[in-house]
């Protein structure tokens, strides 16, 4: 038996000692968030923290890790009551198919936590191991800078619920065979978005 | 009528999938329908959309006694936020709360066939079908309303879940609907709702999917964990074709946990307790095995020699011939594109469980009806005696894995009748052994008269099958490994409109003159089918690169040489949005590496409309490219969500640049050699753009046109184009790798 310590609480579990830790996370703990993606720490995909810094639990045995502080996706929020970064994501709708997702946010987390203001050329660079085939990299940059500014705290003025619109304008084009014209153009409707909880 | 157990609330609760056996028949509901109730419409004018195939009303939509909507759709969700957009639809047509409405996604048992869900379909299909539906099903409840009101119909309206009359008179769905109530057969005309009246429907609502995707509440089928399921692992042989002479697997059965080890033929599986049990007796399992050499491969340094000398069945798609001026100058080129990969993130995987004679088998394909047939064909089972219901995994674009990953489940768990099998593809295995999307070659040639236009084209595509997916057994990889094995289908093109390698190979610019030929090959060892946009990628990277080409060569600017070629007005709109939003026309001379290229395609020419602007810098020294900047524009006809087409243009985008700068299959004679993210390097975020922008153009009560692909083309023909600028010299072959451009541009 080796014991781990997930999510600030302790497990004892019977996995053989030299099995990665994303075994034991999803099948002994039957946790959902690290992913298998390649098993050859390539992709990120199964990222999580040992005391604070990102590892591919998919390359790394559970005998290195009794007595350390891991965290997975799990521990910073959940469905009901998500975290700042979680908000993050959800708000900027930084997602497609989403299976790379939690890696990319653990890694980010790491960032987060080390240095709140991270620059745009940090959050690339930290987020180099991880990767996503859907093309959502935009949208994870803006969802990271905007956890940055959630995680802030008290006295930072509170993010709105809409997705930023960098980059993201809706209207009609600017032709005069337009036909329809003014009257299919519509103000920005950031109001009127809907937040379904479902 | 068939009796069964379960209340019909928990079944459209989502709980009874698991729990269900297959023997459960919609019969027994009172708004029954569902596909095999589906029947199809009269002679006469067909309901639109999907509609046509499966005309009954309660198939798609059913409403609840209280008041909860049901809708159900024969499409899945790949990450591309069809669910969302589905909802959307219903509850905006039917006048109820978002919130009140639920989806139920392709599955054998309960949804209409909507065939596969792939190239760009789902809203035109789907969507017009539950659209159409909805409408007529609040017309429907507002007749009975006025029945028992005993008022005109037009003196009521829907709204909230209810119909609203005169004298405060309302009545709530679930009042109003009764058992066969919606048990009817769709109308050809619905009574759509005025886009301006929108409240849903074309608006940035956020995805149903994604606050479970980013806490780590269970959302793939890789995160199913049933009473008493088995992990199982694949070992594949080391190529195509390869034959197991010899194996002893009597230490591996011995091994901690392992429950079974499953030879059949040339199919070669074990079943262990936990997961990593099951990966490590797949390793002894594969060092045990010897195996036979199959197939060889053709060389991959004379790969596209290779196809243009394979026997092609030619089919000449376009031959016009109307008078223009006289040529003056002629332009002739090939382009080349390599096998690529799909490349999902998470290996494919699949539970299946066999019981009481019954094989359900979960799994993320794009096809749960085909893959039913095709699994069912496999085990020699009534396709009534399968069920397949779609469970989400990593993204797919196209044909991935996953069938093959649901039928290797579905052997493995017919040889362990009761056990739920959890089985999933490594790493090794999915760039190893899924379809790829084929290498093409195409040559164009073309003149332009002395005023700089375009008077003759002749344009050639060179590609094998883009559609090997299953429906038939012999699609799927173990139907083909084992003993009693099943013959591989013959490959066969996708006619036009539509078309498979020659997709989008018909230029939608204005030629007097224009011929276009698809030389289809039929035999290549390398297994491949559909990705992403099918041939669409290649001929508009063709196309847009000599259009560029021939700009260049009439002295003309290409965003106005396109436009000057170009009748479509919906074009010139897409176009003119692009070149404005990255303000092409004040873009500064080309400096210091520094290129701006552009490109446009109508996905098919029946889809979606897409213009892309690039801006590039290319590095002398090495060759290196870095993509700076990048605007599109899209026409997608009536927009769902908005927010949905930008995450689906913008995937599309970085994915086709992934291709295009990095990507390629590599191989020896014997076996495929890229076999993971080492060998088949992809995007990552040092080459992201600095910035990326989509411009919807916005098209209320027009049609849908779907968004998926629209892309991929553009895309990589406007990196080409941008490089080319840069540059002053052309590449004509991807991936335009940092090697490739700095052998193209010299010391």
């Amino acid at each position: 038996m080796i014991e781990l310590k997930v999510n600030g609480r302790s497990h004892n579990v019977s996995a053989d000692p030299d099995t990665p830790l994303l075994y034991v996370l999803r099948d002994e703990l039957q946790l959902n968030a690290a992913k298998f993606g390649c098993g050859l720490g390539q992709c990120g995909s199964c990222t999580v923290l040992v005391d604070g810094a990102p590892t591919l639990s998919c390359v790394t045995p559970i005998m290195l890790l009794e007595g350390r502080q891991i965290t997975t996706l799990e521990g910073l929020g959940s469905l009901e009551d998500p975290g700042p970064l979680q908000q993050a994501f959800i708000e900027e709708q930084a997602a497609q198919c989403g299976y790379c997702i939690p890696g990319m946010m653990m890694r980010a987390q790491a960032l987060l936590q080390r240095n709140p203001h991270a620059s745009d050329a940090e959050i690339r660079a930290q987020l180099e191991p991880n990767l996503c085939r859907c093309g959502t990299h935009m949208r994870i940059l803006r969802a990271v800078r905007r956890a940055a500014t959630l995680m802030a705290g008290p006295g930072t003025p509170p993010a709105t619920r809409a997705p930023s619109t960098a980059g993201t304008q809706l209207d009609a084009p600017d032709t005069d065979n337009d036909a329809q014209g003014d009257a299919r153009r519509r103000p920005a409707r950031t109001d009127k978005r809907e937040r379904p909880e479902r | 009528m068939p009796s069964h157990k379960v209340s019909r609330r928990a079944v459209l609760r989502g709980t009874g999938a698991l729990v269900l056996s297959f023997s459960l028949s919609l019969d027994a509901w009172p708004q029954k329908g569902s596909a095999e109730s589906a029947r199809p419409a009269a002679a006469g004018p067909k309901p639109p959309g999907s509609l046509a195939k499966t005309p009954l009303l309660d198939a798609w939509i059913r409403v609840d006694a209280d008041g909860h909507v049901t809708a159900f759709t024969g499409k899945v969700e790949l990450g591309q936020g069809i669910k969302t957009a589905l909802l959307q639809v219903v509850a905006e047509e039917l006048e109820v709360p978002f919130e009140q409405v639920s989806l139920v996604t392709a599955d054998t048992g309960r949804t209409p066939d909507e065939g596969y869900t792939a190239g760009s379909h789902s809203v035109q299909d789907s969507g017009t079908a539950l659209r159409n539906a909805a409408a007529q099903v609040r017309e429907i409840l507002i007749a009975e309303a006025a029945r028992r009101l005993k008022t005109a119909a037009d003196q009521l309206h829907a709204a909230a879940g209810a119909v609203i009359g005169p004298n405060e008179a309302r009545i709530t769905y679930a009042e109003l609907v009764s058992s066969n109530l919606l048990h009817v057969e769709a109308q050809p005309v619905s009574k759509l709702k005025d886009a301006a009246l929108f409240k849903v429907m074309d608006r940035p609502v956020q995805r149903v999917d994604i606050p479970a995707k980013v806490t780590g509440a269970a959302a793939y089928v890789q995160d199913m964990r049933l009473p008493g399921m088995l992990h199982a692992r694949v070992v594949r042989p080391p190529g195509y074709g390869a034959r197991l002479v010899h194996l002893d697997t009597a230490t591996i059965e011995k091994m901690t946990g392992v429950v079974k080890v499953l030879r059949d033929g040339n199919f070669l599986a074990v079943v262990a307790y936990r997961e990593f049990q099951a990966i490590k007796a797949m390793r002894a399992l594969s060092l045990a095995a010897r195996w036979e050499a199959g197939e060889a491969l053709p060389k991959q340094a004379q790969l596209h020699e290779t196809l243009l000398g394979l026997p092609a069945q030619d089919q000449v798609i376009l031959d016009q011939h109307e008078s223009a001026g006289q040529p003056s100058r002629s332009l002739e080129a090939t382009y080349t594109r390599p096998y690529l990969s799909h490349g999902s993130v998470g290996p494919s995987c699949a539970v299946a469980q066999l019981t009481d004679g019954v094989m359900t088998v979960w799994t993320h394909t794009q096809g749960v009806y085909p893959d039913r047939q095709a699994i069912a064909e496999m085990l020699r089972m009534p396709q009534d005696k399968v069920r397949c219901i779609h469970v989400e995994g990593s993204g797919c674009y196209g044909h991935n894995g996953a069938d093959d990953a649901a039928a290797d489940a579905a052997l493995i768990a017919s040889s362990l009748p009761d056990r739920p099998i959890r089985l999933q593809w490594m790493r090794e295995q999915e760039h190893g052994w899924e379809p790829f999307g084929p290498a093409m070659v195409t040559k164009a040639r073309a003149s332009l008269d002395a005023s700089g236009r375009i008077v003759d084209w002749d344009y050639g595509v060179w590609s094998n099958t883009h559609t090997m997916r299953p429906g038939a057994a012999g699609a799927l990889l173990a139907a083909q490994h084992m003993e009693h094995s099943f013959p591989v289908p013959q490959p066969k093109p996708i006619p036009q409109p539509e078309g498979g390698g020659d997709r989008n190979s018909i230029p939608l610019y204005t030629l007097p003159s224009a011929k276009v030929t698809h030389h289809f090959l039929r035999d290549m060892p390398v297994r491949c089918s559909a990705l992403r946009s099918l041939g669409a990628q290649m001929n508009v990277f063709a196309i847009e690169s000599f259009m560029d080409e021939l700009a260049l060569a009439a002295g003309s600017d290409p965003v106005a040489f396109r436009l000057a070629h170009l009748d479509d007005s919906r074009a010139h709109d897409v176009i003119s949005a692009a070149a404005d939003e990255f303000r092409w026309a004040a873009r500064p001379t080309p400096t210091s590496g520094h290129g701006y290229g552009f490109a446009f395609a109508r996905y098919k020419n029946l889809a979606a409309y897409c213009a892309v602007a690039m801006q590039v810098r290319v590095d002398h020294e090495t060759g290196r490219t870095r993509v700076l900047r990048v605007t599109a524009a899209v026409d997608t006809g009536q927009v769902i969500n908005p927010d949905g087409v930008r995450n689906q243009i913008e995937g599309s985008i970085l994915q086709s640049l992934s291709w295009s700068l990095f990507e390629s299959v590599s191989f020896d004679t014997t076996r495929i050699t890229s076999i993971d993210w080492a060998t088949y390097p992809i995007l990552r975020f040092g080459s992201v753009p600095e910035s990326l922008t989509v411009r919807i153009i916005d098209r209320p009560g027009t049609p849908f046109l779907g968004c998926a692909e629209a892309g991929q083309g553009p895309a990589s023909a406007a990196l080409a184009n941008a490089v080319a600028n840069a540059t002053g010299k052309r590449v004509r072959d991807m991936p335009l790798t940092a090697a490739r451009v700095k052998a193209t541009i010299g010391i």
